[in-house]
């Protein structure tokens, strides 16, 4: 230990490299990672000799040879308790560099966690075992860390040892594994053989094999490069207003590209306004000038709309603004991705509603093979197309990582499902715009002397759902109301003929009859729509597609059994026999309103009677 | 193209940005956050951040202090120095209801002073104020279960952590979304070392507790850990003896279950020189840590900062 002062001495020269490792511990990535900070003297003493003591009471047979995996086992703690494998972050200086290392797990259950590692790692340490070559999971490892934006790999080539320190071992595996890299977008390689066990070229080089002239792992890491993505044009999303009083206004945030100085004339997106830059405050007080990486409010030198979730860019060269993209997605969630479900999406300090509109491929992260797909699961990467509902900055995650990855972000539960990176934007978004239409929903409306608004209700089959819409449509008739009743059977029939009853399906269902409905409500009607809707998220999307106080969602509450009991259309009966699938209450969830703004228990009462407590809701205008 | 005439960035700065991007995060995306100050060495360098990720707005947050009751007297003095300077609020709880009960560290043990004086009281704050976001400084490598955990970090209606279940982190992209009565623990210092916080203090010229320096202090040692005497509640038992010795502290909590070191490190370049050549853990020094049924993880699930 005579090099542990100067090792972890404090003067830190070359800024902080952000890393991880990927392999498993049959690799032994544990003890390479163990050794390296054994080597670079940022073990402490108190863990030295528990270390010494755990690896005689194990080892009894090795003498004083230390286990360096042992020092890394917060991990193996885990793995005792079962509890899911997590990233582990490690933190050590040496004289020339700071290192954050996120240990990573490598087996395929774990892919969103090593994901989760690579998103904010520069350089990937991919471990190979020397007798055995490249595996299945050294393409996985390599796919995500390529997909994840990583560019720079260390190839370490473990267990030297075990080949005799064979030169031409070696040779296959570089070979093998520069065919691969590319393919997978890793750009720059540096190939390392190494014996964790014994340290040979960990720390420092080793002269058991002269043949190799490279630096040790240790040196690799404290003398690498790392090319700043993103160091093109100006890109600032705003994160904060900062405006304690009238005489100051910034805007707050984190350079994610480029550089800005006083002077320089912004726009502020996905908008047009622009301005120039009056006042650059760094942490350190006003400066001429900032670049990627500083968090810093700037001032204008006019007054213009800004607000968190904006992008501030350079004028001359802005970010590309879009509402439909392409990208690929990493499936988080426990329940598999719906296609045209609503999710948050979060981009950069920006939170949209999105909801992808196909998936074109999965990709199996091990062979890279595109497979035909309609569901995403946990841990599986789908290539797809996504749909916002307002225009964002973006660029592609390959150019510029904040404003290309994205989260979704489960409406009703609030989970963090996928991760995505954004690839390309779909022209057709682009070329078609909103035209303006003199005439509009409130003209039309007074022309029919009524207000228009759009009455949901939901409930499960056999509720009395259609009945009950059936006598208030009625009744608003009478009144001289101009009323559609939109029925979830009858729709089936037409619009909704290619759908059928698995979720993917109820999703895009309820999506249809909602856009139906808000197109019947924009000319003015009052629409009645009956349909189950069973899911809390598209009706809450259906709401959304309204204007506050055009939608009520009425909750015909019946419980199953007394639907079964009634079962009017001998559904309940196949279903319980199997010959009806996906059947609601039976073997399909129904999610019950939350707050419906009208709720008719049905138990009890007429259905003349719920029709009423509905139809005096209707306001006249 | 841009050639950079800006000096260039070292890992402190780096460490800055990123701790100020939470800190903003918080601020734009909760509706009553609060920063949890300990009045340690990281809350000072919490403080710091605080004031420069909202400058020259006033933090537009509160400061909150679990008062244990038991603090070393000069870490209260220095939180009324902070108090004063008044660009924040600091707000001070106290577990009122383990007060009248007489729960004490010395008579009930670490385990059940530190579940009443500040678990259970961090609940009672939070729940009283309704704060959705507190921000913390714990930073991940100083101990095992601190390492898993999130830099926004869910907590239940009950503010209780699930470790099998959290949220997966990319990039900096947080989900900060939350249901009513649910909350986040924030750790803007998630990435800091030790040595980081120190180079820090010792960069910007941030003040601390005096009691990370070296002086003489009556200590008594007891249990293996050197106990400073900082009033009379800590009685001595028979054959313990006060006595002065050139002692400062790692880390600060309540008085007796907080361990000197011998040092003679009396300035900031002399506790990081200590801090390059030191061989032992942070934390070695709580004695609450060390007692086994109740593990930091066990804590943390608990409320638990």
């Amino acid at each position: 230990m005579t090099t542990s002062s100067e090792k972890s001495g404090v003067v830190v020269a070359k800024g902080l490299l952000r890393f991880i490792t990927c392999g498993s511990v049959d690799d032994g990535k544990s003890t390479l990672l163990g050794r390296l900070l054994y080597d670079a003297g940022v073990v402490p003493d108190d863990q030295l000799a528990a270390l010494a003591g755990d690896s005689r009471r194990l080892h009894a047979d090795a003498g004083d040879v230390l286990d360096f995996s042992l020092l890394t086992d917060g991990l193996d703690a885990e793995r005792q308790q079962g509890i899911t494998i997590d990233v582990a972050y490690r933190y050590f200086h040496t004289v020339r560099r700071s290192f954050i290392v996120a240990d990573c797990p490598g087996h395929e259950q774990y892919t969103r966690n090593m994901a989760t590692g690579a998103s904010n790692a520069e350089l990937a340490v991919v471990l190979v075992d020397a007798r055995k070559g490249l595996l299945t999971q050294t393409r996985r490892h390599s796919f995500i860390c390529g997909l994840l934006g990583i560019r720079q790999v260390v190839l370490a080539i473990n267990k030297m040892d075990l080949v005799g320190y064979d030169e031409t071992v070696y040779d296959e595996i570089v070979t093998q594994y520069r065919e691969l890299a590319p393919e997978l977008g890793i750009e720059q390689v540096h190939y390392l053989p190494v014996c964790a066990l014994s340290g040979d070229n960990v720390g420092a080089r080793s002269s058991r094999m002269p043949w190799y002239r490279g630096p040790s792992l240790l040196e690799l890491l404290e003398s690498i490069d790392i090319a700043v993505a993103g160091a093109s044009d100006f890109r600032m999303p705003v994160q904060w207003v900062n405006r304690p009083d009238h005489s100051f206004r910034g805007y707050a945030g984190t350079i994610c590209g480029g550089r800005v100085a006083r002077g320089d004339e912004i726009v502020v997106q996905p908008g047009f306004q622009r301005a120039r830059v009056e006042r650059v405050v760094s942490p350190e007080g006003d400066v001429d000038a900032a670049e990627i990486g500083q968090a810093v409010t700037l001032c204008l030198d006019r007054e213009i709309d800004v607000t968190r979730g904006d992008v501030i860019a350079d004028a001359l060269h802005a970010a590309p603004v879009a509402d439909q993209f392409t990208c690929h997605l990493l499936w988080m969630g426990d329940v598999p991705l719906m296609p045209n479900r609503t999710y948050w999406l979060k981009v950069g300090t920006r939170t949209v509603n999105a909801r992808v509109m196909s998936i074109k491929h999965k990709v199996d992260v091990n062979t890279q093979a595109k497979l035909a797909t309609r569901h995403l699961e946990l841990n599986e990467v789908g290539y797809c197309t996504l749909g916002l509902d307002a225009d964002i900055a973006f660029e592609p995650y390959n150019v510029n990582r904040t404003l290309g990855g994205f989260i979704l972000v489960d409406r009703e539960n609030h989970a963090t499902v996928a991760c995505g990176m954004l690839d390309f934007a779909l022209d057709r978004s682009a070329n078609v715009h909103w035209q303006h239409l003199d005439i509009d929903k409130s003209v039309r409306g007074a022309s029919k002397n009524q207000r228009p608004l759009c009455l949901w209700f939901t409930g499960l089959s056999g509720a009395g759902k259609s009945t009950i819409a059936n006598l208030v449509e009625r009744r608003l008739h009478a009144l001289g109301f101009h009323t559609y009743l939109l029925d979830g059977d009858n729709v089936r029939h037409g619009i909704n003929k290619n759908l059928g009853f698995t979720p993917e399906d109820r999703v895009e269902n309820i999506r249809r009859i909602a856009e139906v409905a808000h197109l019947m409500v924009d000319a003015g009607l009052i629409v009645l729509v009956s349909a189950i809707s069973p899911y809390e998220s598209e009706r809450r999307a259906a709401r959304e597609l309204f204007e506050p106080g055009e939608f009520f969602e009425v909750f015909v509450d019946a419980t199953v059994e007394e639907c079964e009991a009634r079962d009017a259309k001998g559904l309940y009966r196949k279903a319980r026999a199997g010959l009806i699938r996906n059947f609601t209450g039976i073997d399909a969830p129904y999610e019950r309103p939350q707050a419906p703004d009208i709720h008719l228990v049905t138990a009890g009462r007429r259905a003349e009677q719920m029709a009423e407590q509905v139809a005096e809701r209707i306001p006249a205008i | 193209m841009t050639t950079s005439l800006l000096p260039a960035r070292s890992h402190l700065d780096d460490l800055e940005a990123e701790s100020i991007f939470i800190f903003r995060e918080v601020a734009a995306s909760f509706q009553r956050p609060v920063m949890l100050y300990s009045i340690g060495k990281d809350s000072s360098v919490l403080l710091h951040l605080l004031r420069k990720a909202f400058y020259p707005a006033r933090p537009p947050m509160p400061l909150l202090h679990v008062d244990t009751t038991w603090k070393f007297r000069e870490m209260i003095a220095f939180r009324e120095q902070v108090a004063a300077a008044g660009d924040l609020d600091v707000l001070v709880h106290i577990n009122e209801e383990g007060l009248r009960q007489g729960v004490s560290p010395l008579t009930h043990g670490a385990t059940v002073h530190t579940d009443v004086m500040k678990t259970a009281a961090l609940k009672q704050a939070l729940d009283k104020y309704a704060f959705d976001a507190a921000i913390g400084g714990a930073r991940r490598d100083e101990e095992k279960s601190r390492a898993k955990e999130r830099i926004f970090s869910f907590r239940n209606a009950q503010h209780r952590w699930d470790p099998r279940n959290q949220r997966p982190e990319f990039w900096h992209t947080y989900n900060t979304h939350v249901s009513k009565g649910e909350s986040v623990r924030v750790f803007p210092l998630s990435n800091w070392t030790e040595l980081d916080v120190w180079l820090y203090i010792q960069r910007e010229n941030i003040p601390v507790v005096p009691l990370y320096f070296a002086k003489p202090r009556p200590v008594v040692e007891r249990d293996g850990a050197l106990i400073m005497v900082d009033d009379d509640r800590y009685a001595l038992r028979e054959g313990e003896m006060a006595q002065m010795r050139e002692v400062r502290f790692r880390t600060l909590g309540c008085y007796p279950l907080t361990g000197a070191v011998e040092s003679s490190a009396d300035t900031l370049d002399k506790i990081i020189e200590e801090m390059a050549t030191s061989r032992s853990s942070e934390r070695q020094g709580r004695v609450i840590d060390q007692d086994p049924s109740a593990s930091m993880e066990r804590k943390k699930q608990e409320g638990y900062f």
